[in-house]
Order: C-alpha cells, then sequence, then structure tokens
C-alpha cells in the first residue's frame, strides 16, 4: 500500500526531489538501472549488484543482492535493467553468458529467480519488453540474440546476426513487435519479434562497433545509435530506407546513449574512454554540447534518467566507485564559456570578423565613417523560433577591406630574407643584420643590432671609432629613409586586428602603427592621436582632451592638474624603468608629436632620439669595459625581446634569439618562446616564405617547432607515364609497374633535386629542366604541355 | 601475390624472408605489411631512426639476430648515429628510459604499472609524450611478436646478408628451416615428411583424433554443464599446468656478440605468470579489452593505427580455410579460440565466457610446448619442436598457427601496456 502510494505521487504530482549528490560504491559499477516509481536504482558490477534508494539528501542502500560466500561469475554483470512494469522484477547479463533474473519479492536472502544459461559468450545487454511482463531479450558476444520467456525454463526464440557480437539490443518503445540490435561490425538490424528466421532490416550505422542504441520515447522511429568512430547517429527507419537525421561528434568513442525525457531533441551521453564527462548534446546543435556533467574521476559506464516524465534528474553509475545523481541545473554549460567570436584573414588581407550582434550593434553605433577605406558589411542570421539559444544565435560579420597595394609589408620579407642568423661569428651576424635594418629604414632594430654585439662581443673586437662611426651613419640616414618608407600603408593589416583583439573602445584611432622601428601614429585628420598600446585606452578611456592622451605616453612630463594620474605607468612598464634604447626613440618622438603635428613633420623630429640613444650606448659601453660580465644585461635582453614581441615585431624577437642562442635562451621562459617561433614561422609561411621559415624551425632549439619540419613530410604525385596517383609507396608506379622518377631530358632516373610539373606530372633534374625551360615553354616529355618553372 | 611482393618491394626496397613465408596467407600479409609501413615510415610522433632503433630493442630482447641486422641496416640508411649500435648506453637518455618498459614487456607484461609509465612521461627534458610512447609501445609489441615469428617459422637471413649463403646454423639456437623461404620448398615438404614417416599412423590418428575432440565438444557443450567453481579452477589449472610445459632442454644458449649489447640485463627472462612469489591479479577481458578500450586509446593518441592493427588482430582471429591437414570443410574456430585463449591464459588474461577445459582436450602436449616456447622464449625454439607438434599438417597452417601465436602475443602485451596507460591518464 505504501509502494503503491509513492509511485501515484512521483507519477502524478511529479514531484521529484533531490540535488546534486553522490555516494562512494565499494566497486566499480558497469550499469545502473531506475526502478519505475524513480526512488531506487540498482547498481551492477564485476563484484557489486546492490540497491539504493534515493532519498532528498543521499542516496542508503537498500539491498545488497550479491549473497553468498563465493564469488561466482554468475554475478558478475556486464548489463542490469529493471523491470517497467513490475518493480519486483529485475534482469543480469553476466560476463560468463548467463542470463539470470530476480525478483524482490522472494522471502529468502536470496532473490535470484532464473538462471538461462544459453549464451555461449558475454552477454552484453538485456532488455524487457516495455509493455510485455514476461519477455526478456538478450544480445550476446556469440552474435546472438535470444527472447526469453520467463514463465518458462527456456528461450523462445533466437536470433542470429549474421554476423558478429551484438552489442546492444533494443525494444521499441512505441512498436510492439519490433526491436533493435547493434553489432561490432558497425551494422544495426530491425528485427521483428515474431519472425526469428530473418531480420526486417539491416544498415551500416558506424565504422567499427555500435556500441549503444536508444528509440526515442516519443517520436516513432528514431533511432539514437553511438558507436566507437566518436559520433552519435540519429535515424529515421520510418521511411524505406534508413535515414541519417542528425549527426552528433563527439570526443571520445561512445559508449551509452539515453534521449532526455519531455525535451525532443535531446540526448545524454557517456563515453566509453578517456572522456569521464556525460554529455547532453541537442542534435541540431551537434558541436558544443548542451549541458555537462563533470562530476565523475574514471570512465562513466552507465547512466539512466530518474523518471521517464522528468528532464531534470540524471543517475549515472561509473568505474570510479560513485554513484551520482545530476541535477540539470546544476549542470555546467559550454556554450556559455564559448568564444562566440570569430576572426579571419582574407587572401588579399581582408579581415572578416563575426561577433555577438549585441557586441557590434552597441559599437558600429559609435561609428563616424561611412566612406572609410574600411566597410563594415553586417549579416544578421534569422532567429529560428524553435531554437533555445536565442541569445548567441544572432551575429554579426564585419568584413575589413585594406586598400591595394600589396608591398606594404616589404619591410618583413625584405628583413626575413636578408638577415643571417647563424653560421658566423656573433658580431658579424649583427652587424649584418643592424645594416640590413639600416638600409630598411629601421634604425630603432638597427641600433638594437649594434647594442647587442657591444654587449656580447669582447670589447677588443670592437675599436670605439668603428662604433661611433656605425650608429652616426645609421643615425644620418635615419631621416630620408623613414620618409621614403610609408609608414600608413601598412597600418590597416596589423592594426585593426589588435584593436579587435583588445577593445572595442579603440575604434576611432584610424591607423595604428605596430611597427617598433618607431611607434608613430598618424591620422590622416590629425584629429584623434593614440598610443598604439590600447591598455592605455583602458585605463583612462574618459580622458577628453588631446592632452592628456598625450600625458599618457610621457610619464616624465609631470602635468600639474592631474597628480592622482599614477596608473599609466603600469601600462609601460618596459618604457621607463630600464636604461635600454629601444623605447628611448619613440618615448622622444611621443613627446615630440604634438596633437597638431603631421605624420611627416614627427618624421623630421626622428633624428633626436637616434642622438640621445647614441648616449646611452656610450654609458653602458663604458660599463661593460669596466667590469660587467654580460649576464649583467641578460634582464634588458630579456625585457627588451618582450617588448619588440609584445609590439607585434616577433620577427625581432626571434631573429635576436636565434642569434644569441644560448646566452639568453636560459632566461627566457619555454612557452613564450615557443610562442613566438610558431607566430613567427606562421608570418613567414603566410608571406610564403618557406626557405626562410624552414631555416627558422631548423635553428630553433625549442623541441615542439624542430619537430614542426618531421610532420606531414609527404608528398602527393602522379606517375608520369599513367598520370594517375601514385599509391605512396616509393617511386614505383602500382599501376604501370615502371619507375615515376625518370628526368624527361635525359631519360635517366633522378637522384637528388627532382622538379615536377604539377600539370603533366613531367620532370626530372632541376638543372635539365631549368635549362630546358629557358628555351622552350613546351613540357620536355613533349606531351604539349606549357609548363612553368617558377 | 604478386602484386604484394610488388608493393611489399617498393616500400622497402626488398623482399625479405618474412615477407616471403607470410605470403601462405596474402589477406593477412597484406594487412601485416601495411601496418608495418605505417608505423615505420609514415607521419607519425617519433623520427625515423628511432623507430627503427625501438624496433632492433625489441628484436634484441629475443635475440633475434635476424631482425636486428635489418632493422640495423634501416636505421643507418635514414640516418642514424651508429655510435648508438655500440649499446643502448650509448643511446640518448630517452630511448635508455625505454630500455626498462622494453624488458618488461617482452618478458612479464602483466607487470607493467602506471608507475613505469608516469617514469616514462615525467622525466624531465628526456621525457616521452603520449603519443610518442603510444608509438613506441606499439613499436615494441610489434618487433616482440615478430621475432616470435621468426623464430617459429625459422627465418634465415637474406642471402645477401652475413649468414644468408652459409649452410650454418641461420640464428643463435640450433634448429633448421623449412626453406621455403630459400625456394626449396618442395624438398624440403619430403624432409618433413620423411622424418616424421616413422610415425605416420600415430600422426595419422593425430589429426582424426582432434576432430573427433572437436567434434564432441561441440555436441556436449550444451549438456554438460560445468559448475563455476569448476570453470574458475580450471582456468587455475591450465595456467599452472602452462608453466610447467616446458622444452625439456633448458640448456642456456648464450646470446650472439653482436646482438647482446642492447641487453642490459640479460638474467631478466620470462617467468611464469604465478610461479614467482608475488600475487599479480588476474587481468580479465571483460574489464579491458582491445576492441573496446585498447583501440579507442591508440586510435587517439596516435590516428590511423588503432584501425590498422585492429584489421590485423581481425584478420588474424578470423582467417580460416575450413580445412585440417587433409581434411576439407571442418569448422575450426573452436581451434583457433583455443589456441588464441591459451595464450592469453600464458599471460594471465582471462575471459568470463570461455571454459578453459578446452584447451586441454584439444591442444596436446607437444603443441603447447611449441605454443609456449614461441610465445615467451622464441630464441629456444628448434626444429625438433616444430616438427613434432601436429605433424600431418601443412607448413601453411603451420604458419597460420604462428600467425595467431604472434597477434595473440602483440594484443596480450598491448593490452598490459595501454592498461597501464590509461590508469596513468585517470
Amino acid at each position: 500500500m505504501e509502494k503503491m502510494s509513492r509511485v501515484s505521487t512521483a507519477l502524478g504530482g511529479n514531484v521529484l526531489t533531490g540535488r546534486t549528490m553522490h555516494c562512494h560504491l565499494d566497486a566499480p559499477a558497469n550499469a545502473i538501472s531506475v526502478c519505475r516509481d524513480a526512488a531506487q536504482v540498482v547498481v551492477a558490477g564485476r563484484s557489486i549488484f546492490k540497491i539504493y534508494s534515493i532519498e532528498d539528501e543521499q542516496f542508503v542502500e537498500k539491498l545488497n543482492l550479491r549473497v553468498g560466500r563465493k564469488p561466482s561469475l554468475n554475478l558478475s554483470c556486464a548489463d542490469v535493467v529493471w523491470h517497467q512494469m513490475d518493480e519486483n522484477l529485475l534482469a543480469t547479463a553476466a560476463t560468463n553468458g548467463v542470463v539470470v533474473t530476480w525478483n524482490l519479492g522472494r522471502p529468502s536472502r536470496n532473490k535470484q529467480d532464473q538462471l538461462f544459461t544459453e549464451h555461449k559468450r558475454t552477454v552484453n545487454k538485456v532488455c524487457f519488453h516495455p509493455a510485455e511482463a514476461h519477455m526478456l531479450l538478450s544480445g550476446s558476444q556469440d552474435g546472438f540474440m535470444k527472447c526469453f520467456d520467463l514463465r518458462r525454463k527456456d528461450s523462445v526464440s533466437t536470433f542470429s546476426g549474421q554476423s558478429e557480437s551484438v552489442r546492444d539490443v533494443q525494444f521499441s518503445i512505441r512498436d510492439y513487435f519490433t526491436f533493435a540490435s547493434t553489432f561490432e561490425n558497425g551494422n544495426v538490424q530491425l528485427w521483428d519479434i515474431r519472425r526469428p528466421d530473418r531480420c526486417e532490416r539491416m544498415f551500416t550505422a558506424h565504422n567499427g562497433p555500435v556500441f549503444c542504441c536508444d528509440w526515442h520515447p516519443e517520436d516513432r522511429g528514431w533511432l539514437a545509435t553511438g558507436g566507437r568512430d566518436k559520433m552519435v547517429k540519429v535515424w529515421d527507419v520510418t521511411t524505406p530506407r534508413a535515414r541519417e537525421v542528425h549527426c552528433v561528434q563527439t570526443i571520445a568513442s561512445v559508449a551509452r546513449v539515453k534521449w532526455r525525457p519531455e525535451c525532443r531533441h535531446h540526448l545524454a551521453t557517456c563515453s566509453m574512454m578517456v572522456d569521464h564527462n556525460i554529455y547532453v548534446w541537442d542534435v541540431r546543435r551537434p558541436f558544443v554540447p548542451a549541458a555537462m556533467f563533470e562530476e565523475h574521476r574514471d570512465v562513466t559506464t552507465g547512466i539512466a534518467w530518474r523518471h521517464p516524465h522528468d528532464p531534470s534528474f540524471l543517475l549515472s553509475g561509473s568505474k570510479d566507485s560513485t554513484l551520482c545523481q545530476h541535477l540539470f541545473r546544476d549542470a555546467s554549460q559550454p556554450v556559455e564559456r564559448a568564444n562566440p567570436e570569430g576572426l579571419c584573414y582574407g587572401l588579399f588581407g581582408d579581415l572578416a570578423f563575426a561577433a555577438k550582434e549585441s557586441l557590434v550593434a552597441s559599437e558600429s553605433g559609435r561609428k563616424p565613417y561611412a566612406g572609410d577605406r574600411r566597410h563594415p558589411i553586417f549579416f544578421k542570421r534569422k532567429l529560428d523560433p524553435a531554437e533555445p539559444f536565442a541569445g548567441l544565435a544572432s551575429s554579426a560579420l564585419s568584413v575589413f577591406e585594406t586598400e591595394a597595394g600589396g608591398s606594404c609589408m616589404s619591410w618583413f620579407v625584405d628583413t626575413a630574407r636578408r638577415y643571417a642568423l647563424a653560421g658566423r661569428p656573433l658580431a658579424e651576424l649583427c652587424d649584418h643584420n643592424a645594416k640590413v635594418a639600416r638600409e630598411l629604414g629601421r634604425n630603432q632594430v638597427a641600433q638594437t643590432w649594434t647594442m647587442l654585439r657591444i654587449i656580447y662581443c669582447s670589447p677588443g673586437l670592437v675599436p670605439s671609432t668603428n662604433l661611433n662611426h656605425s650608429v652616426g651613419k645609421g643615425s644620418s640616414c635615419g631621416l630620408p629613409l623613414i620618409n621614403s618608407f610609408n609608414l600608413k600603408e601598412m597600418a590597416p593589416g596589423l592594426g585593426s586586428e589588435t584593436r579587435l583583439d583588445r577593445s572595442k573602445g579603440d575604434t576611432r584611432s584610424d591607423t595604428v602603427l605596430l611597427d617598433s622601428s618607431a611607434t608613430l601614429i598618424t591620422n590622416e585628420d590629425n584629429e584623434e592621436t593614440e598610443g598604439s598600446d590600447v591598455p592605455a585606452d583602458y585605463l583612462l578611456g574618459d580622458v577628453e582632451g588631446d592632452d592628456e592622451e598625450l600625458y599618457l605616453l610621457d610619464p616624465d612630463h609631470t602635468h600639474p592638474e592631474e597628480p592622482e594620474y599614477v596608473l599609466p605607468q603600469e601600462a609601460f612598464p618596459l618604457r621607463h624603468e630600464i636604461v635600454d634604447t629601444p623605447p628611448g626613440p619613440e618615448h622622444l618622438q611621443d613627446k615630440a608629436d604634438s596633437p597638431h603635428v603631421s605624420g611627416s613633420e614627427a618624421d623630421a623630429v626622428s633624428l633626436a632620439p637616434v642622438d640621445s640613444s647614441f648616449s646611452l650606448i656610450s654609458v653602458s659601453h663604458t660599463l661593460y669595459d669596466n667590469r660587467l660580465p654580460p649576464d649583467f644585461f641578460s634582464a634588458l635582453v630579456r625585457d627588451m625581446l618582450r617588448f619588440y614581441a609584445e609590439q607585434g615585431d616577433v620577427q625581432m624577437a626571434v631573429s635576436v634569439l636565434i642569434v644569441l642562442g644560448e646566452r639568453v635562451r636560459k632566461d627566457i621562459d619555454e612557452q613564450a618562446q615557443e610562442h613566438w617561433y610558431t607566430s613567427y614561422i606562421d608570418l613567414l609561411q603566410r608571406f610564403r616564405l618557406w626557405n626562410v621559415s624552414n631555416e627558422v624551425v631548423k635553428l630553433s632549439t625549442s623541441r615542439a617547432i624542430s619537430c614542426l619540419n618531421q610532420a606531414s613530410t609527404s608528398l602527393h604525385v602522379n606517375c608520369s607515364h599513367c598520370k594517375r596517383p601514385m599509391s605512396g609507396r616509393g617511386w614505383v608506379c602500382g599501376r604501370c609497374h615502371r619507375c615515376a622518377s625518370m628526368c624527361a631530358v635525359c631519360h635517366h632516373v633522378v637522384k637528388g633535386l627532382f622538379v615536377w610539373c604539377q600539370g603533366c606530372s613531367h620532370g626530372g633534374h632541376l638543372q635539365h629542366i631549368m635549362k630546358w625551360l629557358e628555351g622552350s615553354s613546351h613540357c620536355p616529355a613533349g606531351c604539349g604541355h606549357l609548363c612553368e618553372y617558377s | 601475390m604478386h602484386a604484394l611482393f610488388a608493393d611489399s618491394f617498393a616500400a622497402l626496397g626488398r623482399l625479405d624472408n618474412i615477407t616471403l613465408v607470410m605470403v601462405f596467407h596474402p589477406q593477412y600479409l597484406e594487412s601485416f605489411l601495411k601496418t608495418q609501413h605505417y608505423l615505420l615510415q609514415m607521419d607519425g610522433p617519433l623520427p625515423l631512426h628511432y623507430r627503427h632503433y625501438i624496433g632492433i630493442m625489441a628484436a634484441a630482447r629475443h635475440q633475434c639476430s635476424y631482425l636486428v641486422n635489418l632493422h640495423v641496416n634501416d636505421f643507418l640508411h635514414v640516418g642514424g648515429d651508429p655510435k648508438w649500435l655500440n649499446g643502448l648506453e650509448n643511446a640518448p637518455q630517452k630511448l635508455q628510459n625505454l630500455g626498462e618498459l622494453n624488458k618488461v614487456l617482452a618478458h612479464r607484461p602483466w607487470l607493467i604499472t602506471k608507475e613505469h609509465i608516469e617514469g616514462l612521461l615525467k622525466a624531465e627534458e628526456h621525457s616521452w609524450s603520449l603519443a610518442e610512447l603510444v608509438h613506441a609501445v606499439v613499436l615494441l609489441t610489434h618487433y616482440h611478436s615478430l621475432a616470435s615469428f621468426t623464430f617459429g617459422c625459422g627465418i634465415s637471413p637474406e642471402i645477401h646478408c652475413d649468414g644468408g649463403h652459409t649452410f650454418r646454423p641461420p640464428s643463435v639456437s640450433n634448429y633448421c628451416i623449412c626453406d621455403i623461404t630459400n625456394g626449396n620448398h618442395n624438398v624440403d615438404e619430403m624432409q618433413v615428411n620423411s622424418a616424421g614417416n616413422v610415425s605416420v599412423s600415430d600422426s595419422f590418428f593425430e589429426v582424426e583424433a582432434l576432430m573427433e575432440k572437436m567434434k564432441q565438444l561441440q555436441e556436449c557443450r550444451d549438456e554438460e554443464e560445468a559448475s563455476q567453481e569448476e570453470m574458475a579452477s580450471r582456468f587455475e589449472i591450465e595456467k599452472r599446468e602452462s608453466m610447467f610445459v616446458f622444452s625439456p632442454d633448458d640448456e642456456e644458449v648464450t646470446p650472439a656478440r653482436d646482438v647482446s649489447r642492447h641487453f642490459e640485463d640479460t638474467s631478466y627472462g620470462y617467468k611464469d605468470f604465478s610461479r614467482h612469489g608475488m600475487h599479480v591479479p588476474t587481468f580479465r577481458v571483460q574489464d579491458y579489452c582491445w576492441e573496446d578500450h585498447g583501440y579507442s586509446l591508440v586510435n587517439r593518441l596516435y590516428p590511423d593505427v588503432g584501425q590498422l592493427i585492429d584489421e590485423k588482430f581481425h584478420i588474424a582471429y578470423n582467417l580460416t580455410y575450413n580445412t585440417m591437414a587433409m581434411h576439407k570443410d571442418v569448422d575450426t574456430s573452436m581451434l583457433r579460440r583455443a589456441i588464441w585463449n591459451y595464450i592469453h591464459c600464458m599471460f594471465g588474461i582471462r575471459y568470463d565466457d570461455y571454459d578453459y577445459g578446452e584447451i586441454n582436450q584439444l591442444l596436446d602436449r607437444s603443441f603447447k610446448v611449441y605454443i609456449k616456447t614461441i610465445v615467451c622464449t622464441p630464441e629456444k625454439v628448434t626444429k625438433r619442436m616444430y616438427d613434432s607438434f601436429w605433424r600431418q599438417f601443412k607448413h601453411s597452417e603451420k604458419v597460420h598457427v604462428n600467425l595467431l601465436l604472434i597477434e595473440a602475443r602483440m594484443q596480450a602485451e598491448l593490452l598490459y601496456a595501454l592498461r597501464a596507460i590509461t590508469r596513468y591518464m585517470t
């Protein structure tokens, strides 16, 4: 009587209560199943078989079904299921192939009811018929499924899958006679319980074993399957050919899948290996789980929704020997943590940026420049009324275009090509690089190189006159070169990127220059000038006038009216605490850069910083001459490298790192180094400087970087005779059995450098082909193809 | 078959004797070559010379000079440092660290713990990454079992290699070879037959008796149902018995000079699973099996390899021509399963759903001796052992048995290693 009343409250009033909780089991669980009254749960495993009642605050052990002293393999459960009609009836599948039923109504301590020992191998799954009281189905490793009538001693019918092991069997909830079975070879079969001779339908659902399946509780004919190939697929089997309706890609093989009650598109999954979390997916949103439960410390082996009409309680058992109740409202929602912004470069330096609409809208309200050279274009996605994630569904896409003129980064390309990084004494390398930088008009960089030489090379080798000469020369030629160098051109590409990355309030400044040779801001209107250091903008975003902005960049100059501004110094830790030249020039430049000074005027004063830095050099030089070891400067050099990297000039950072090698490496943490290397290599590859990037990879000492050279080294080529792809097994074509690497000019096998035409697959010795194509534009093999050599 | 040879030749630039023997079973060979090619030549976390060096380390554990020589050449060819070949202590610390795992894996894989794994992964600058480790483990197990195959089938060195053109015993222990590798297949068949002629009637009955037993087992399986305790004890019995099954001539073979340099510890050999003092819990396949767990882990850390190995296991396990000696249309699945499970039993791996009594019925003593020797101490196999089991069976069938042996061994080693890695990760 008591039992009855509890059931009615649970079903009628839907008054399930509880909290997220867990209890410790004595042994790892293999499967769990819930009683239909939603108040008890059975946990089964190799050495555990217990019933727990679910109280509001905790799990309480009610019954241990493992009785008797001797452990029997019959009790080593692979699966357990609780009858949904009769709460006294349970069935377990044992790893030794036995199917056992249990009757909780038995008066004795041993509740074991019947034993079916018909399967020859492990039974993977048992399943009660949802409506029939006495019908039990089992699926086993031996490839058979058996249907038992609990009133009889043996099976009623046997279904042979005619293929490999059965991993799961499930009665359809809607169709009385139908059940689905999944197999180790990737197939799913649908059977009619009345026809054991052959299956109604079979289709291949996954690549590799299908570990689980679940019928949709409401949608007739929807079947979810999960496999070792890390996919969850939803099939519509009402159509003549089973149709894949949805597909969710998870990160590990899927061990269990269960539809969420009352939520048509939700299902819960857990994985077999590696990943311990339980995910609830919205099948229409297959990339981000709707919810995630992270309580378990080892793989989850069983999941069950507590009540067939309550979507908020999920129970789970795990290999870490715990039983958990998860509340949906306590789940973590990965969507909230996702970054709904995307940024991508186009082929010609265009930049596309997608973000939440709310974010972009507030910003676009302030944009005063309609006819500017950047053209934000907005797309708006239409809202799907069924979409539960309305807040995120709308996004805006902005596309920024660059002005024509591809040479804006030519300094980068030139520098990359001409720098010498290894193979000569340090002094020579530094001199060479300084020369390169100077010729490209990057005086600050040039001076940095010169200083590095002074610091690290023995002073006897560097006559001071020579030094003075080189620096003096640098300063004298600085002005004309800077002028010839178009600073504005390179701004949009880099500048807009930083702005989008860092802040939203920064859009006013039209051109932000990130070149470290002279951090100089020119604005076409000359109205608002800002530092490129965006954090400054954050700190003092409310400052109204130009003077204050200037003040920001010039903390040395104390402003009498606003003495409370001490914050700005934090934004420029590198600039003022050290006596290092790199910050010198720009510091002074900024000072000289009055709000209304035009770009060229700013250039004109660039002589000043050079002078000042020169004096600094002499100071450090004398210091060194006296007694300071090179180690003394390592902190300075480290800060200098960081400064360059933060300025966006990873080229400088990486080059110095390589040239100085062991001298500074230990001072800079591995991760930062790796980060610089990867960014520099990425940049080089964008500019197609493959050789340089390869050299950098080779010279790098970081393991993660140097192994880049070893990845994806395969080259796909066609056979030059039959024009079919080579099978990847070396130099003999698999189809025409001829050697594919013949030189088309001299007809010898090529060993060493080989050049191939991608159009006609003919090729040969590099020198031969080069020579041939100087005289003729046709392929030397006579195929008529117009080969190009570049 | 021709195409297979061509592929193999194109990939390796040679056609080794292993390939020539395995081609008895072209379906398997194809999968084998594909896997080996992928492991040694395709994209992977380890540099090429490391891969060959690990192969050398693994083969040297079993004193398999054939494989060692083969890979010494490859190792030098891909630019490996010849100094390393003077011994493990000349190799980088990282590879030296792997020595311990190699040793345990080859001889007593059940002793692998997550501490071993942790030791490799957390060794400061000499540490392995998980992906590298999985690659190394797959290579080690591959070469351990390939060494078994080399000895089991008596692969002789290539004709152009040292010892290839002499009639001296080809490898360390003195046994002859089935010579198929050198082309005089028929001669050899006759030799074997004449050797077995003495008891030709005996061996004829051998096959008959085996078939009879299989039939019996098939029929009475449903009737006679052993009790739980009996089933459990049968596993224990089989396990215990397997340790008494050993080749009668247990004399110590001194390892060949050129190979021994890779040993640090020759004394460390196979010890029976249950003999030595400490108790190691039985490994239950139902709790950690290749299909569900091992595959997922390998494929996650070393993509595509899981798939290739899985295919290889599958082919080896299911390979059958439905023949037994002179009989046709025989269902050999029972026999194959018995062999497979017997090997796993020797490694302490238990299938809950298998009646280990079947093994006793199906595998006779001389066969067990052969299996045990090949799997545990392949360097001690003799020609006599090869001849004395299953006398009426064809060479191709004996090679088939060898394939089963090496794949079962590889899986057993992999299972232990991967379980340790999984435990480390959780």
